[in-house]
């Protein structure tokens, strides 16, 4: 089949790019630069490139880049910069949730995903939104205390880990 | 277990010196470019007129390859080059460990970079394809045709050592032995009242980092074939060069980070394959695994059958060990020989054993070849030799902590191979301290049968001291007095280029955020040695340590002058430089750099720094020094065994190790929290099944490695002993904290029903076995 015309919005950006029917959102993210989003198995299994799709977190391998024609999309660099970081990737940096960083852009999406819709998260719910992302180096600690960390920065009022 | 509740042993009083920085846990300099997404790795760099490379591999694992016929994959439109073994000047790659020196150390150790003739394993590469696109090298894969004639095999190392096996390589299938004689073992024997025997098997595994191996090369204007690559060893350029067939000073390697590594990224992966297809087309070419190659394409953790003979007196004294080790090398040597001679050396424990008989043999077979993955040996050999301990307490009626505790090596003790450890042996501390925080013992539940384990390890950090390792370091002051290390260290994740800065930023006297640390290039930074064996920090952390060191004195000598003070009595804090006790007297270092700068006094330097040498031991006796030092500590878990089902459940898990000092408090942690996790993935969830000589696990839904469910997080207990060869006397947990999981809770397991599963994975099927046998 011949390409189309698509448009994505990734990060806040407009885009149209032509792409064939077989193309993934993983493949056509990482050749129009957004390299944040990583390649780590393509078969849905590590979540290293897991996106915002319309809010939603999806393994971007296993969604082809035509399906989401005008979806919203965002990557772990869009939630902040290193000048104006998001409060989970400041604290992902903080409590050293990171170590060879390769997972990190899908965990980052994981989290504020689950933030999203669960201000709040007991541990548990933590370790369950995170479950789809695999990570080899940190046995996950620090990347549960991290979330809990950015949780009570985003959301401060109610925080039930919050001593009264 | 006997106890319900364990309590620590008290620390021997330890007087560790002030430090500003080094200690805390700071973000780490490379965290939060890895955490909003700006860090490059090796597989994101894309070049303008970029070929994409594709390997094309063997499917069968012994076979003679009877025809190979590549010009339909060349004739396809696209296809830049085609290249087999051919087309090569010599298709040998070395694969034994890079030393800095240069020198090899063993012979034979080669595998051919492209199989010409003959593939002995399942995935060995055959020809390399490089293409326009990559839908294209795909399709030329498929057009490649090829023949086998299939060749009887050999996939248990066992069976290859028998008379008439099919021999994988000439002469025969024994690729290494090494052997401890210490003492007199037949008297040992004699001497105990009871003799405990029992043999211990674990199968391959795979590192299964998140980043699948990959890299891009080039050939730039002066001929320089440039690489950059995710690898743990930038030394390897020489043997690229030497099957390239360019000098050594033509390949240029750059490393990126790491997605991880663990030992999977130590032995040569892409980039030989990039440096030929760069070499052939002259354009840049760009060549990344998929996940399915990258755990075909790999190395694996050696399995090992392990039987020990231990005599013991009733008293609790061991009197003797004989321990028998077998390895699966796979089909070709990489760092088998080492990885066992690893083995060998910290087969008997941490103990006190004073008549020792040790036996290994590595053995080639036609499995994926075997290599370093972290721990190098160790966690096989405390998988047995921590079961060993709690079987011997068992039939002594002992308290297994008890038990260890009359036999563990304290400071001054020789090692089975005679090395006399110098630093402090916190056996018992750690031990205890792990215990004592599972705190008290959950109850059994109906058929849910609650269990305690623990074990204790010992794990050397830095290389073998016969390979006369070194590493270089360079500091500077820029004119603003911001400060540059540059050293080849490559950063693997663990956070190696963080340590150097802290160390720096601590010696000079500025905030962290003014250290920038270049790293990991063969030609542009100092050669540092590998990212491997426990040995960035010992190593690079004591060359930053010296060089920052000396640009100290040149800083502190001039403000001397200018202060009137002697040296001795100022120092560097906060970007300054101020007199000891009156702060107020005090200037900005930017302007001491500037005032050294202009009397053209030395800013920087390059430090060498050497581990001990030895010579080489006698692989008969091994009898000497063989690692520079020692790390120490335990790993404790609470499990829960149902009986029903054969599902164990991590419920406490602890670990407690003594770092020496810790140079980055929460680099530390992270290191002991992730390492124990792929422990426990050893212990309870990974095998890389392989099928007469064909891998099953070859995608992560077949290879399970844990995720945020399985288990519960580790809690870290971290202590100090200031003991260490390492910088501020740090000694090394890279490797550490994976060692002695398995076998914590395989004798948790054993505690909870009572019978004994001495195989990993212990999964449900294999626990249900074993409480069939026992009933």
């Amino acid at each position: 089949m011949e390409p189309k015309l698509i448009t994505l919005t990734v990060n806040g950006h407009t885009h149209h790019v032509a792409l064939k029917p077989n193309v993934t959102l993983l493949h056509a993210l990482r050749q129009m630069g957004y390299i944040d989003v990583k390649d780590g198995c393509e078969k849905g299994d590590c979540g290293a490139c897991a996106v915002l799709l319309n809010g939603r977190a999806v393994n971007s391998c296993l969604v082809l880049a035509w399906q989401a024609d005008g979806a919203e999309v965002l990557t772990a660099a869009g939630l902040g910069t290193a000048e104006h970081p998001h409060p989970l990737q400041e604290a992902f940096a903080d409590v050293g949730a990171v170590q060879c960083g390769y997972c990190t852009p899908g965990m980052l999406i994981a989290a504020k995903a689950l933030l999203d819709r669960t201000p709040y998260p007991t541990e548990e719910q933590i370790r369950e939104g995170i479950s789809g992302n695999l990570c080899r180096c940190t046995g996950y600690a620090k990347i549960i205390q991290a979330i809990q960390v950015a949780a009570e920065k985003i959301s401060p009022a109610a925080s039930p880990a919050k001593p009264e | 277990m006997r106890k319900k509740r364990y309590t620590a042993k008290p620390l021997p009083p330890v007087e560790l010196p002030e430090l500003r920085l080094v200690g805390k846990p700071l973000r780490r300099v490379d965290a939060l470019g890895k955490a909003t997404g700006a860090t490059v790795y090796a597989g994101d760099f894309f070049m303008p007129h970029m070929l994409h490379a594709r390997v094309f591999r063997s499917t069968e694992p012994s076979a003679r390859i009877r025809r190979l016929d590549v010009s339909r994959a060349r004739a396809l439109p696209g296809v830049a080059c085609v290249l087999t073994a051919e087309d090569l000047p010599d298709s040998r790659l070395i694969t034994d460990i890079p030393g800095q020196t240069g020198q090899r150390v063993r012979k034979g150790s080669e595998a051919p970079v492209l199989a010409s003739d003959r593939v002995r394993y399942v995935g060995e590469p055959i020809a390399l394809v490089a293409a326009e696109t990559p839908e294209i090298a795909e399709r030329a894969l498929e057009l490649i045709e090829i023949e086998y004639e299939p060749l009887p095999g050999v996939f248990d190392p066992i069976e290859a050592m028998k008379p008439g096996a099919p021999v994988v390589y000439e002469p025969d299938n024994i690729v290494a032995r090494w052997k401890i004689r210490k003492g007199d073992v037949r008297a040992g024997m004699e001497m105990a009242d009871l003799v405990v025997e029992n043999t211990y098997r674990v199968p391959f595994v795979d590192h299964a980092y998140i980043e699948p191996e990959g890299g891009v090369a080039w050939v730039d204007e002066r001929g320089v074939i440039n690489i950059r690559v995710s690898t743990q060893v930038v030394e390897h350029f020489r043997s690229i060069a030497r099957a390239v067939g360019v000098p050594h000073n033509k390949i240029h390697i750059i490393g990126t980070m790491l997605g991880g590594g663990f030992g999977g990224k130590e032995d040569i992966t892409v980039e030989i394959f990039l440096a030929l297809l760069a070499k052939h087309t002259r354009r840049p070419v760009r060549l990344v695994y998929t996940r399915e190659e990258s755990l075909i394409a790999h190395s694996k953790r050696h399995p090992f059958i392990i039987t020990h003979r231990t005599g013991v007196r009733r008293d609790g004294r061991i009197t003797a060990a004989e321990i028998e080790m077998i390895s699966d090398a796979g089909a070709y040597p990489y760092l088998s020989p080492y990885v066992l001679l690893y083995a060998v050396v910290m087969a008997t424990g941490p103990y006190r054993i004073p008549n020792v008989r040790v036996d290994g043999v590595t053995v080639a077979t036609n499995n994926p070849f075997t290599s370093a993955f972290r721990g190098f040996g160790g966690p096989q050999a405390a998988f047995a030799y921590e079961q060993q301990m709690d079987e011997i307490a068992r039939a002594l009626d002992m308290d297994p902590l008890e038990f260890r505790r009359i036999n563990y090596l304290r400071t001054g003790d020789q090692t089975a191979t005679g090395q006399v450890i110098e630093s402090a042996v916190w056996l018992e501390e750690t031990a205890s301290r792990a215990l004592e925080a599972l705190g008290e013992k959950t109850p059994d539940q109906g058929p849910v049968k609650i269990g305690w384990g623990f074990a204790s390890y010992f794990q050397s950090y830095g290389r073998i001291t016969w390979l006369h390792d070194t590493s270089q370091a360079w500091v500077g002051l820029e004119l603003d007095g911001t400060v540059v290390v540059r050293s080849g260290i490559p950063e693997l994740g663990a956070g190696q280029v963080n340590s150097l800065a802290q160390i720096a930023a601590e010696v000079l006297g500025v905030p962290l955020e003014q250290v920038t640390v270049y790293s990991t290039d063969s030609a542009l930074t100092p050669l540092a040695g590998t990212s491997t064996a426990t040995r960035g920090l010992y190593m690079s952390g004591n060359a930053v340590l010296q060089a920052a060191s000396t640009v100290r004195r040149v800083l502190l000598d001039r403000a001397s002058k200018h202060f009137e003070e002697p040296p001795d009595n100022l120092d560097l804090a906060d970007g300054r430089v101020f007199v000891r006790g009156r702060p107020e007297e005090s200037m900005p270092l930017a302007e001491l750099v500037r005032m050294c700068a202009a009397e053209g006094l030395p800013l920087s330097n390059l430090a060498l720094f050497k581990a001990p040498f030895t010579d080489p031991l006698d692989p008969e006796n091994l009898q000497g020094r063989v690692f520079p030092d020692f790390t120490f500590g335990a790993h404790a878990v609470e499990v829960a065994v149902d009986t029903e089902t054969g599902q164990v459940r991590v419920l406490k898990n602890v670990a407690c190790h003594d770092v020496g000092r810790a140079i980055n408090r929460a680099a530390v942690e992270g290191q002991i929290e992730g390492g124990s996790f792929q422990g426990l993935g050893y212990a309870l969830l990974e095998e890389y099944v392989v099928k007469e000589g064909r891998p099953q696990s070859v995608t992560l839904s077949e290879y399970l490695i844990p995720t945020s469910m399985d288990f519960v997080p580790t809690k870290a207990i971290v202590l100090e002993s200031g003991t260490g060869l390492g910088p501020f006397g740090a000694k090394g947990i890279g490797e550490p904290p994976l060692t002695p999981v398995a076998a914590a809770v395989a004798n948790a397991v054993a505690d909870a029903i009572g019978v004994r599963v001495r195989e990993l994975p212990i999964t449900p099927e294999r626990v249900l076995e074993a409480l069939k046998r026992a009933s």
